[in-house]
């Protein structure tokens, strides 16, 4: 045991004295969280939106003045009927269109209520849910300066939003578990096959090889510190989540916490068998970089839904980890569901993982080059 | 008991057979040299003595246990230096030497007496990177590291290579410390000078042993008389000598040539040729051979 701590406080000094080591661990998942973050947009000027107006009467003249007198919206189509609505969607350039229903003026009167539809194109998720957000907020307030004289209440505008394209309006947050996916994968597999190699490279194995260390003592004190590392990532990332872009854990955190505890052990597992494989630094880099990096960002989920892939793509996808792992974070953290919601998803992951493990411990030798076993 | 043993040990890699049918005894306290120049096999040699490569072929013992079978045994006698400097780099002096002293069950200073004499040139600098050490002090830190377990045997690959003389003579005499202390030292070496310190050498070359003795015998086996020919112009000197049909072999050797004659051509034969060939102020001595002229002529031999 003493030899064993001996090897892993060796291998935090190693991580704390190459700052390159610690960029990658601790500055990447930063930069990733902010660049993704802000690259959603969360301020809206000058949206281009399009109005179809059944009405024609002085209620609805006067809300289109409102929503075009704010600096939110500029109004660039009128059009005529509801067959349009898909060819202005089509073109790109309008984010909503605001359907007012027919005799808007006289049902306010008559009825004390009136419903407004709201239709936004749900391909940007953030801009959509802004744009109904407004201009919702803009018809309630021009209908709170007015008082009914009937009912002696405030005639209601009320708003039916409809996403287009993504109807069900995928959180704009979706790329954290993304992030998570990403880093755990790039830290774990990455970074200890890397530090593995980095002994062959260097002929420091030689002499650990020969030392009265078993293997299991020299892998797993390689690995132990990553496993801490990665946890303080995970933490740091629902951190940040959370205070810059007010996105909390809906789920149980400490179910969040051992499924990725279980998806740190697979890649540590798939780290150590691309070690066993290659002599070199820069071919762990590269292996684990076109096996593991660019599957996980393109094949996830993450980026492209999984629904939209052609069906080879689809099957492909589902021998790769990060695949499920994004979908157990997403339910867990976004939508919060609980365990017997992802179990399917976490035996695939503890089966991956066995099968690394056992596949990377055989393939691990005590001796150098073809030795065997 | 044999501290290392090797019966016909082969070793391939594809087609190249990097250790060609290697046997060998080495007794215990024993400072052995292999000798031989880049790429005849040395560390692959070591290699499998360290239990590192299994042999094609053939197989090696140390202290009576095989260096395939009981390798989990054998890794606590043995102290490895492989021949590129491997030490953690980004690890101080002292760190390197504690953690080498911790996986292999000890401390520092339970065998401090051992590595006194080498590691008390490094002491002052032991919160320095093992990295920004001088080639000198590397190799001493890398010795204190191999050393720190108090293993039976010392297996060094290639010890001074890159290494300034100075340290290099340092070196030798610390391993004449350690087996002083009854560690058997198996060291290999491109430098035939560096011989003469072991207690007995094997000349390698291709993989094959030419010979093994101890330097004096080896010296000794060199039957032929052998002169030393100088003259200010080497170059000059060792074109003449080649177009000789009278010298039988020619070598260059630091600031002279060494020749060997045929029966009945005396020195003075050659400086008066050489007079005529425009090189008058040639000498000629007659001298005992080295383990150099010894590998040259056995390396010949074996083409």
């Amino acid at each position: 045991m003493k030899r064993f701590m001996a090897f892993v406080r060796k291998e935090f000094l190693h991580i704390f004295r190459d700052y390159r080591t610690l960029i990658i661990l601790f500055g990447l998942p930063a930069a990733q969280i902010l660049i993704f973050g802000y690259a959603v947009r969360t301020d809206l000027t000058n949206a281009s939106i399009a109005v179809l107006d059944n009405a024609h009467d002085e209620v609805s003249s006067e809300l289109i003045m409102k929503l075009e007198a704010s600096e939110f919206f500029t109004l660039s189509h009128n059009i005529k009927s509801y067959s349009e609505i898909d060819e202005v969607f089509r073109q790109g350039k309008i984010k909503a269109v605001i359907v007012f229903p027919e005799e808007l003026s006289a049902r306010l009167t008559r009825d004390g209520n009136v419903t407004v539809s709201i239709i936004a194109d749900g391909s940007e998720p953030n801009t959509a849910s802004l744009v109904t957000g407004y201009t919702t907020a803009i018809l309630n307030d021009w209908s709170a300066t007015l008082t009914n004289k009937v009912t002696e209440s405030l005639p209601v505008i009320n708003t039916e939003v409809k996403m287009y394209f993504n109807p069900n309006l995928e959180s704009q947050f979706m790329f954290v578990p993304g992030v998570i996916t990403l880093i755990l994968i790039l830290v774990c597999a990455l970074m200890t096959s890397v530090t593995i190699v980095r002994e062959k490279e260097f002929g420091t194995m030689e002499v650990l090889l020969v030392s009265p260390l078993k293997p299991w003592q020299i892998v797993i004190g390689k690995v132990a510190p990553y496993f801490f590392l990665s946890l303080v990532n995970v933490i740091v990332i629902l951190i940040m989540a959370w205070f810059v872009f007010g996105l909390p854990v809906m789920g149980s955190i400490s179910l969040l916490m051992a499924e990725c505890m279980l998806y740190i052990l697979l890649g540590l597992a798939i780290g150590i068998l691309v070690s066993t494989s290659v002599q070199k630094m820069e071919n762990a880099i590269f292996i684990s970089f076109l096996t593991l990096m660019l599957p996980s960002l393109l094949l996830s989920g993450f980026i492209f839904p999984i629904e939209n892939m052609p069906k080879g793509y689809d099957y492909f996808s589902m021998l790769l980890p990060p695949r499920w792992f994004v979908e157990i974070i997403r339910s867990v953290m976004i939508k919060g569901s609980g365990f017997s919601f992802v179990w399917k998803e976490t035996l695939i992951l503890v089966l991956m993982t066995v099968f690394f493990i056992v596949l990377s411990a055989r393939k691990f030798k005590v001796r150098l080059g073809e030795g065997g076993k | 008991m044999a501290a290392a043993e090797a019966y016909n040990v082969t070793h391939r890699f594809g087609n190249l057979t990097a250790v060609d049918n290697v046997s060998f005894s080495i007794g215990e306290g024993e400072l052995f040299g292999f000798i031989g120049p880049d790429g005849s096999g040395k560390t692959t040699l070591f290699r499998i003595a360290a239990t590192l490569v299994i042999p094609s072929d053939g197989r090696m013992t140390l202290f009576g246990l095989d260096t395939v079978r009981d390798y989990k045994e054998l890794r606590n006698h043995i102290g490895y230096m492989p021949g590129r400097f491997s030490l953690y780099q980004d690890l101080t002096v002292q760190e390197n030497l504690d953690f080498y002293a911790t996986i292999f069950g000890t401390t520092i200073k339970e065998n401090y007496h051992l590595i006194e004499p080498i590691y008390k040139q490094i002491e002052p600098f032991r919160k320095r990177l093992a990295g920004k050490l001088s080639g000198g002090m590397k190799q001493k830190l890398a010795l204190s590291c191999a050393l720190i377990h108090k293993p039976k045997i010392l297996i060094l690959d290639e010890p001074t290579t890159g290494v300034d003389a100075v340290s290099r003579t340092e070196f030798w005499e610390m391993l004449s410390g350690l087996k002083a202390e009854g560690i058997t030292i198996i060291v290999s070496t491109p430098y035939m000078d560096e011989a003469l310190r072991c207690d007995r050498i094997a000349l390698i070359q291709s993989g094959k042993i030419m010979g093994i003795d101890t330097p004096d015998n080896i010296r000794k086996s060199y039957t032929k008389r052998l002169y030393a020919v100088r003259h200010p112009e080497k170059y000059k000197l060792l074109l003449a000598l080649r177009s000789l049909p009278l010298a039988l072999s020619c070598e260059p050797f630091g600031d002279s040539v060494h020749i060997t004659l045929p029966e009945g051509t005396r020195p003075d034969d050659i400086i008066s040729i050489l007079n005529t060939a425009g090189l008058p102020d040639a000498s000629i001595t007659e001298i005992i051979a080295g383990i150099e002229d010894v590998f040259l002529e056995l390396m010949k031999r074996e083409s």
